[in-house]
């Protein structure tokens, strides 16, 4: 009698399972890109309480391998690594999201009145298209060696190459929309512009801008990267991983982790930003899905 | 077909004229005094009243643009604050370097990536497809600069297969030439390879579903034929669009792999003139590489009249 019960328990969860696993099996690149996501921004607000101090310098111990003392080994300056890529996490993750939030308003807000009024559009698609032309990482080197380094203007100097992507895709939306019997009909029956935008204009235009914001985010890590690496990004005395990869790029041959621990976690955010916008992508825009 | 490449002619003018505006505007944007930016902070009076005169302050900006804007046409760029040279001059000097590195990589990127993509088309769902695929979105994921380490650490320090860093002229000999270029195209073209390779992909999966390569296959044409005649032809426009677009990251690319792997072109140009805030140098590089991107896609547009006649009108 048991047993019965028992086998029938089972074959009820196996033939029904609940909720949470069914959404983990349908989408395994949204749970994947998750999980390694929330694990780094848990490390990043908790760097303080998981590492000791990233700018502690300690000349006896430099460029000592991986230990029980030192996880990720230390740079030449007798850093901890470990410490300094979990606070590199943090300015990583800041830069990403500021720059995927930023860039999809501004781009939303231009993309939404080159969609309706007629002589903007004309003009700011002229101006977008100059823009596009200007390789991002040289922009943002003028306008850091002209603004300065700080966290802010590299924000600002990755938001605006990102801005024309956003405005395009906007625009591409809108113009669909513009065209629907809906939209036709709650301009005849007299809705006033600025309740047609928001309710019937805005609204399909939400689902890939989630989608363009998560790989924007993933760009904006790798930029900021870039240009830290390159020295004209957040100033040197910050840890980031360009920065740390920037500092100990001579040591490569002795002390391999400086550079490779930095890197591995720069790779391993983006990845997850990467699979989480695909996740998304397939939920959100089947149609897309289908043909990537 | 000859309105058609009038009008790519006009517009490329226009987003040229564009650009040229932003990067005059951006050089007036900044905090503090044009002249100091231009010179630098060693100048000497007599300089610091040269380009005060060169640049025309007093003049209205849109007279100051267009003086600006004439000697840029005619390739002058302004005199570099470090070392007090031409930017034209050092960019020429640069060139080499720069050249054969985009060359090798987009040769060897192109022929890599479509061939991926016609096999993983081809054989779609296959764990060949899915390796491409995955291996594809890793590749976007990995930075330039980490993954030229990564090589360095293993070709070049471990192994000693080939050089770590550095440059040979192709003058002193093809071999050392390229053996020097192998690390750095493989670094800088891996991300460009995975989308080209997406995009072609995607492409042809959308040919083979038509039905002439099934009247193809009935009639017995062989495989080979079928993919590289009927299909990769027709799914033509997509992977040249993208070949062009993908170019941008190449150009970013460049000046990081340039940096990585010591080689001494216009990427290092660039970086080298961060530190010194050599403004002439990057607005120089800025305007040089932009017009290259500009130009390749116009290049890509007009190859859509060969690719698909359709086009045409």
């Amino acid at each position: 009698m048991a047993d019965t019960t028992a086998t029938s328990v089972q074959t009820a969860t196996s033939s029904a399972p609940s909720g949470f696993w069914r959404f983990v099996r349908r989408n395994p690149t949204l749970v994947v890109g998750l999980v390694i996501l929330i694990g780094m921004v848990f490390v990043a607000l908790a760097a303080p309480f998981m590492a000791g101090d990233p700018l502690t310098m300690k000349p006896i111990d430099r460029l000592k391998p991986p230990s029980e003392q030192f996880w990720f080994g230390t740079d030449q300056l007798g850093r901890d690594v470990f410490a300094r890529t979990l606070w590199g996490a943090r300015i990583s993750l800041v830069v990403g999201i500021s720059v995927a939030l930023l860039s999809v308003a501004i781009g939303l807000a231009i993309g939404l009145l080159a969609g309706v009024v007629r002589w903007i559009e004309a003009a700011v698609m002229r101006l977008l298209d100059g823009l596009m032309a200007i390789p991002s990482i040289l922009l943002a080197i003028a306008m850091v060696s002209l603004f300065g380094a700080s966290v802010g203007i590299v924000i600002i100097a990755i938001v605006i190459p990102e801005i024309p992507r956003v405005v395009r895709l906007v625009r591409s939306v809108v113009l669909a929309t513009r065209e629907q019997p809906y939209v036709e009909a709650a301009i005849a029956g007299g809705a006033p512009m600025w309740k047609i935008l928001v309710r019937h204009i805005l609204p399909p235009t939400i689902p890939p801008l989630i989608v363009q914001a998560t790989y924007i985010c993933a760009s904006a890590i790798l930029v900021e990267a870039a240009l830290s690496f390159l020295g004209a990004g957040t100033p040197p005395e910050i840890p980031t991983w360009g920065n740390m990869i920037a500092a100990d790029r001579i040591y490569l041959g002795r002390a391999p982790w400086c550079i490779f621990c930095p890197g591995i976690a720069l790779a391993l955010v983006v990845l997850a930003v990467n699979l989480v916008g695909d996740g998304l992508r397939d939920r959100l825009d089947p149609r897309i899905a289908r043909r990537m | 077909m000859i309105a058609f490449i009038v009008r790519r002619l006009v517009s490329t003018v226009v987003v040229m004229a564009i650009v040229a505006i932003i990067v005059f505007l951006l050089l007036r944007l900044a905090p503090g005094d044009p002249v100091a930016i231009v010179v630098g902070d060693n100048a000497s009076p007599d300089q610091i009243t040269a380009v005060r005169q060169r640049l025309g302050l007093d003049d209205p900006l849109i007279v100051q643009f267009f003086r600006w804007a004439g000697r840029v046409l005619v390739g002058d760029l302004g005199i570099s604050i470090f070392s007090n040279e031409p930017v034209s001059k050092l960019i020429a000097q640069r060139l080499e370097p720069t050249l054969s590195l985009a060359v090798t990589t987009i040769i060897l990127a192109v022929v890599l990536a479509v061939t991926a993509g016609v096999l993983a088309a081809w054989k779609v769902g296959t764990w060949l497809d899915r390796t491409v695929m995955a291996l594809s979105v890793a590749s976007f994921s990995v930075p330039v600069f980490v993954v030229g380490y990564i090589l360095i650490y293993v070709f070049a320090i471990q192994l000693r297969w080939l050089p770590v860093q550095g440059y040979q002229p192709i003058a002193d000999g093809v071999v050392e030439w390229f053996r020097h270029l192998v690390l750095p195209s493989i670094a800088l073209g891996l991300a460009y390879v995975a989308l080209i390779a997406r995009i072609t992909r995607t492409a042809m999966l959308d040919v083979l579903a038509e039905d002439y390569i099934r009247t193809a296959h009935a009639k017995g044409v062989a495989t080979g034929p079928v993919l590289m005649k009927h299909a990769l032809k027709n799914a033509g426009v997509p992977i040249v669009t993208v070949i062009g677009i993908g170019v941008a990251l190449l150009i970013g690319g460049v000046v990081i792999t340039e940096t990585v792997f010591n080689i001494p072109g216009i990427g290092r140009l660039v970086v080298d003139a961060i530190q010194y805030r050599d403004y002439p140098i990057i607005q120089g590089v800025m305007l040089l590489f932009s017009g290259v991107y500009v130009i390749v896609n116009l290049i890509v547009d007009l190859t859509y009249t060969l690719l698909d006649p359709r086009i045409r009108t």
